[in-house]
This record gives structure tokens, C-alpha cells and sequence, in this order.
């Protein structure tokens, strides 16, 4: 058996040089790929370089801890050949409403300051789940290890779904409903009602807005205009997607466990990822 | 949100419930009157029976005037959006009760003896028929009564208003000592501060124990600062030296700090920790977003003899939809800015003015603009 891998995402270098040292003390056999310092190079390094276990910050700055933990569900490779699941581990100073949802999930987390007894039954914990694991695929039996992976994949994303239901803000009061959504392009604000919305597609710094005619930019981000819409009527089926329901014509289950949604009004396909999948079933 | 839209409607002790009012008044009524007839008997040498009944239906007939129109305005004006705490004890102000004092004792002189002289038997006197003397001397002792009677129902409502506002002051005034220390102690900086401490224990005790120090007087200067009125400038900038240091080791090249103190501003009188939470805005929402972090600049300066304190980040700038409150961002989110207004109208009342906008230059961030007059009120 291979040696088990880890990634490192954290913003302060300090605490990330010493939950490295303190992870060497602990897990010798425990190789550090890689530290990275956001939440963005985080999931890039983690997909490259495939650990068995991340050990991710949850305040970070670009992408938190659970926006990369989603990053990575969504893009992490699919397939009888593919790599398992990363395990995952939040590492937080002070989240109250987090940890009672890692409670809740029976999700691994660290709080800061880590302490070594603490430290010491995470590990014990990530080596017994390791373990479970089938060995690594052999040309001679692919099937049954896939089919580990996957369980360890869909056991994951049931706990981010729980998470990520969590952390919207579904206990705090409403945010205001959008009505009309303003997008200026040079001198022009051009004013779009709500209700001809397609979709919403996050791009970099800005959002995408479609509709049936037009396509505009706005300046915000998904996150912050998520909670100003109504979720019966738009569907988030990706992290930087969208749509309304009533506009999806047809959902095709891919193999790699996606869905390819296509639209009324639009030529153009959209793809749910595999934590959105389960919005997508005949009744 | 204005301060005294936040308050509950009735505050300081609660008016008593209208029976006891009016069974008060009446026996306040009861002794005016009885004074007043007394008086009148030996000036005139009238039966004091006969004087009595007609003092009766003239003080009686004045004071009900004047309540119904103290309550019915009052209880006006509160319907319109005033919220002055005299209304709620009835008193709508001078303006209304001086002409309303003068109308309600003519009226009430006028009506009451003919009510009187009807309950007498005896054939209603005009008004004008008595001698000039002592209608002059009627009518002034009818207005000075009502005047005096007013000026205590006066005093009365101005006590329980002050009595209130007093109050609403001292409660405002504790919580915003609780809110300064909870949002100065935030938990997630004082345990990711211990976290890097903890750490560098073992990695380079200098450095260690220079960040505990550190941490020392940032802590105390918090606890301090809930109970102490005024501070020098010099002092608030070396506590924003001390957390922006602490800041310092956690994010390490990510974090640049200009802190600029003329030197003839050093001994100012400046509100504890004023500048704060405006700082921890700037790496909360600012820098920490960032990937590639930024600079924090914090300058006090004269402008047009009042002192300007500017905090610029060049960070991720104001959101441009309001920022939805998620649950990571803890209690506390959006009320920096709200707790430095709140603790400016406070001390200086509409002499301070602060106001947070984008630093509008290449760099990009937020600025945020504090003047403040000579002295506080």
C-alpha cells in the first residue's frame, strides 16, 4: 500500500508550518504534498496532486474552507480508474454554527489552538478510514474498488450537501427579494426583471445574467446574490450556477455521475454537478 | 436607525391608569376652588356657599378644558411620529398650552357662571355688568389658577421626561460598553492569536513572548476602554500598533500597515479604541478576502481647525449589494461602522461626522472618514 498523502490549506503561515510539524510527529508515514495559502490554490493542488486527506481552514481568503471542499466534490474526477475521495478535515478558531453542523455531519475537524490529544484521535481516526478503503485498483480487479471509491464519494457528499444547506442562511431572516436586476455597461444601466432570468452564471468577479434574448454582466458574486432569490424558482445546480426551474427542458444523467441540463429558449447546455444531481429525478 | 426610535414607547415610571388620574385632579380641583372661593368671600363679603358653587363650575369647567386638550394633543402628536417622552405624560409643549391655558380660562369663566348662577337659582349676572375692579380681579385669579395649575402638570411631564431620557441614556450607554468589549474580543482573532502563539512558543521564544506583550496590552487596553470616557490619540494609536502587530504575525506579507501621528496632535482626547472596530474592518472584509492581502493606512491630520481621522485599506472594497449576514460571519457582522456612529452621536451629538466610502483611487478599498469637533458636548 502506498504511503498516505496530505494537503495543507491554510492562510497563516505560522499555524501551517506547525500543524505540518505537529502532523509529522503524530503520522511520520504522513507525506505533506503541499501547503497552500487560499482556498482557490487549494482545490487546484488537491486536484492535481490527489491526497488522501486535506486538512482545510475554513476562513480563507478567494474561497473558504466548504466553498473549496464543493470546488473539489464538483471537479474531482469520476470513472472505474478514478482516484478516491480525498478524506476531509476543517480546521477552524471559532465557528459555533460550523461546528455544530461538523458535529451534526460527524464531519473531521480541528480547532485552533490543536492541541495533541486531539490531534493524536484525528489522525487515529483518518488512519482507520484509510484502511477501510480497498486497496489500490490492480489491472485484474477494477470493478470493486471503484465502487469503494464511489461510496466514499457519495458518503461525502451527503455530508456537504447537509453543510452547505447549513450555511446558507436559511435561519437568518430573508434578504430582500430582487425584483429588477440592474446592469451597467458603460453610461447604460440596462434593467432586467427578474422573472426573465434563465440563469445566473458566476464568471471570475462578475455574474453573468441570460435570458432569453440578452446576456448581461453584473458586479457581484453568486453568494451574495444567492439569498436575494427565491430557491423554488432558481435552482442552484452547480457552485457558480443558477436556473430557474421552470426554464430546464431535459436533465441527462452522464456517467461521471454529472447531469446535462438542456433549456427552453437557450441552445446552449448547462451542467449540474454531481452534489446537485438528486434535484434530478422522474417522479 | 435613530436612538430614540429604538426605544420602547413608554419609558421611565408608567403614567397611572386614567381612573386614579381623574380622581386626583378632581381633588386637586376640589382644594383650588375651595381656596379660591375662601378668597373671594372675604374680598366681595358674598355667602361663601354661593361663592363656592360658582368657584366649583368655573375651576371645574377650566380644568377640563385644559386636560382634554393636553391629552387629545398630545396623544395627537404622538400619532403623527413625535416621540418627545413629555407627550406620554400629556404634555404637548408651551406653543399649544400657553394660548390653550388663556382660551380655556375665558371659556371656563363665561360657561361656569352660567352653570353656577343656574345651580344658584339666581339670575345670570353678564359678565360685563359687574364693576370693572373686580371682573379684572375675577379673571385674574381665575388666569393665574390655571396658570399654576398648568405649570405643575408642566413640571411633572418635563420630570418624567428627563427621568426617562436619563434613564434610556444609562441603559444605552451599558450596552454599548457589553457590545465594544464582545466585538473587541472577537473569538475567532483571540483564538487564532493563541493558535500563532501557541506556535511560536516552541519556534522562537523572543518573538513569543514580544507577541504576548503584545497581547497584553491589547487586552488590557479593551477591558479599559469599556470603562474610561477619553484617552490620548497617541494611546490609540500605539493599541492599534499593538493588534495590527498581532495581526501582523498571523498573516504575515499579506498585511502592510502606515500608521501617521503628527506629533502636535499626539495629546488629542479621542474616545477609546474609537478606531477599532474600523480597522478590523479593514482585515476582516478588506485584506482577508484577498488573496494577495494589502495595506491598512491610518492617518490623523488637522482639517480646517477639526481633527480628521482617515482608516484606508486597499482591500476587496464595500460590497456592492448589501452583504448578506451568513452564519460565519458571527454576531457581530455589519456593526463596527454602526457601533462608531452610535458612540459619536453620543458624545459629540451632530458635531462628529463619519462616513465609510470607496478609497475612489487606482488602488482600490474602502475609507473611512472621522471628524471630530474641539471638544466633546
Amino acid at each position: 500500500m502506498t504511503d498516505p498523502t496530505a494537503l495543507i490549506a491554510e492562510d497563516e503561515p505560522l499555524l501551517a508550518q506547525a500543524l505540518q510539524a505537529d502532523l509529522a510527529r503524530q503520522w511520520p508515514a504522513l507525506r505533506v504534498l503541499a501547503v497552500a495559502g487560499d482556498g482557490l490554490s487549494a482545490v487546484q493542488q488537491a486536484l492535481d496532486l490527489q491526497p488522501s486527506v486535506c486538512f482545510l481552514d475554513i476562513r480563507m481568503p478567494g474561497q473558504t474552507g466548504l466553498e473549496a471542499a464543493q470546488a473539489l466534490a464538483e471537479d474531482w474526477p469520476a470513472g472505474p480508474a478514478a482516484p478516491p475521495f480525498p478524506l476531509l478535515v476543517f480546521v477552524t478558531a471559532y465557528d459555533q454554527y460550523a461546528l455544530q453542523a461538523f458535529e451534526a455531519q460527524a464531519v473531521d475537524y480541528l480547532v485552533k489552538p490543536v492541541d495533541g490529544p486531539r490531534l493524536a484521535a484525528c489522525v487515529a481516526r483518518l488512519q482507520a478510514r484509510l484502511a477501510e478503503r480497498p486497496a489500490p485498483q490492480t489491472p485484474a480487479s477494477p470493478a470493486p474498488a471503484g465502487a469503494g471509491a464511489d461510496a466514499a464519494l457519495a458518503q461525502t457528499l451527503q455530508q456537504l450537501r447537509a453543510l452547505l444547506g447549513a450555511a446558507t442562511p436559511g435561519a437568518a431572516p430573508p434578504a430582500a427579494r430582487l425584483q429588477v436586476i440592474q446592469a451597467s455597461a458603460g453610461n447604460t444601466v440596462h434593467l432586467v426583471p427578474v422573472d426573465e432570468v434563465l440563469y445566473f452564471e458566476a464568471a471570475d468577479k462578475y455574474v453573468r445574467v441570460i435570458t432569453a434574448e440578452r446576456e448581461l454582466l453584473i458586479r457581484t458574486s453568486l453568494r451574495e446574490l444567492l439569498p436575494q432569490l427565491d430557491d423554488q424558482v432558481f435552482w442552484q445546480v452547480h457552485r457558480s450556477v443558477v436556473v430557474r426551474a421552470t426554464a430546464i427542458r431535459t436533465a441527462v444523467r452522464e456517467e461521471s455521475g454529472k447531469v446535462t441540463l438542456t433549456l427552453r429558449g437557450r441552445a446552449e447546455t448547462l451542467t449540474a454537478s454531481r452534489l446537485y444531481a438528486h434535484l434530478f429525478k422522474g417522479m | 436607525m435613530t436612538v430614540a426610535s429604538s426605544l420602547p414607547p413608554v419609558i421611565g415610571p408608567p403614567p397611572r391608569p386614567w381612573p386614579q388620574r381623574v380622581v386626583l385632579h378632581l381633588g386637586a380641583a376640589l382644594a383650588l376652588c375651595s381656596t379660591v372661593a375662601g378668597f373671594l368671600t372675604l374680598v366681595f363679603d358674598d355667602p361663601f356657599g354661593r361663592t363656592l358653587v360658582y368657584s366649583l363650575c368655573i375651576g371645574g369647567i377650566i380644568q377640563a378644558l385644559i386636560e382634554a386638550g393636553r391629552y387629545t394633543v398630545s396623544a395627537w402628536r404622538i400619532r403623527r411620529g413625535h416621540r418627545h417622552p413629555q407627550l406620554w405624560h400629556g404634555w404637548p409643549g408651551w406653543p399649544f398650552m400657553a394660548p390653550w391655558v388663556l382660551f380655556s380660562a375665558f371659556t371656563g369663566h363665561a360657561l361656569g357662571h352660567r352653570l353656577g348662577a343656574w345651580l344658584t337659582g339666581l339670575p345670570p349676572q353678564p359678565l360685563l355688568a359687574a364693576s370693572g375692579r373686580s371682573l379684572v380681579l375675577v379673571l385674574v385669579i381665575t388666569f393665574s389658577v390655571s396658570l399654576v395649575a398648568t405649570y405643575h402638570f408642566y413640571v411633572r411631564g418635563r420630570l418624567a421626561g428627563a427621568t426617562a431620557q436619563a434613564e434610556a441614556a444609562r441603559r444605552l450607554a451599558s450596552e454599548n460598553q457589553l457590545r465594544l468589549l464582545q466585538s473587541q474580543l472577537e473569538p475567532h482573532m483571540l483564538f487564532n492569536t493563541l493558535a500563532n502563539l501557541r506556535v511560536l512558543i516552541g519556534l522562537d521564544t523572543e518573538r513569543a513572548q514580544a507577541m504576548l506583550d503584545r497581547l497584553i496590552s491589547f487586552l488590557r487596553a479593551t477591558l479599559q476602554a469599556s470603562r474610561s470616557d477619553w484617552h490620548p490619540l497617541s494611546a490609540e494609536f500605539d493599541r492599534l500598533a499593538d493588534y495590527l502587530a498581532l495581526m501582523a504575525v498571523r498573516m504575515g506579507p499579506r498585511l502592510q500597515v502606515t500608521l501617521s501621528l503628527p506629533e502636535e496632535l499626539r495629546d488629542r482626547p479621542v474616545p477609546p479604541l474609537l478606531l477599532q472596530p474600523l480597522v478590523e474592518n479593514c482585515i476582516r472584509h478588506g485584506l482577508e478576502p484577498q488573496v494577495a492581502g494589502g495595506r491598512i493606512t491610518v492617518r490623523a491630520e488637522l482639517a480646517d481647525g477639526q481633527l480628521l481621522l482617515t482608516v484606508r485599506d486597499t482591500g476587496a472594497g464595500l460590497p456592492t449589494a448589501p452583504r448578506p449576514s451568513t452564519p460565519a460571519d458571527g454576531p457581530q457582522g455589519g456593526f463596527g461602522t454602526h457601533q462608531v456612529r452610535e458612540r459619536l452621536r453620543a458624545l459629540y451629538g451632530d458635531r462628529a461626522h463619519f462616513d465609510l466610502l470607496p478609497a475612489g483611487d487606482a488602488d482600490g478599498g474602502t475609507l473611512a472618514r472621522i471628524t471630530l469637533p474641539d471638544a466633546p458636548d
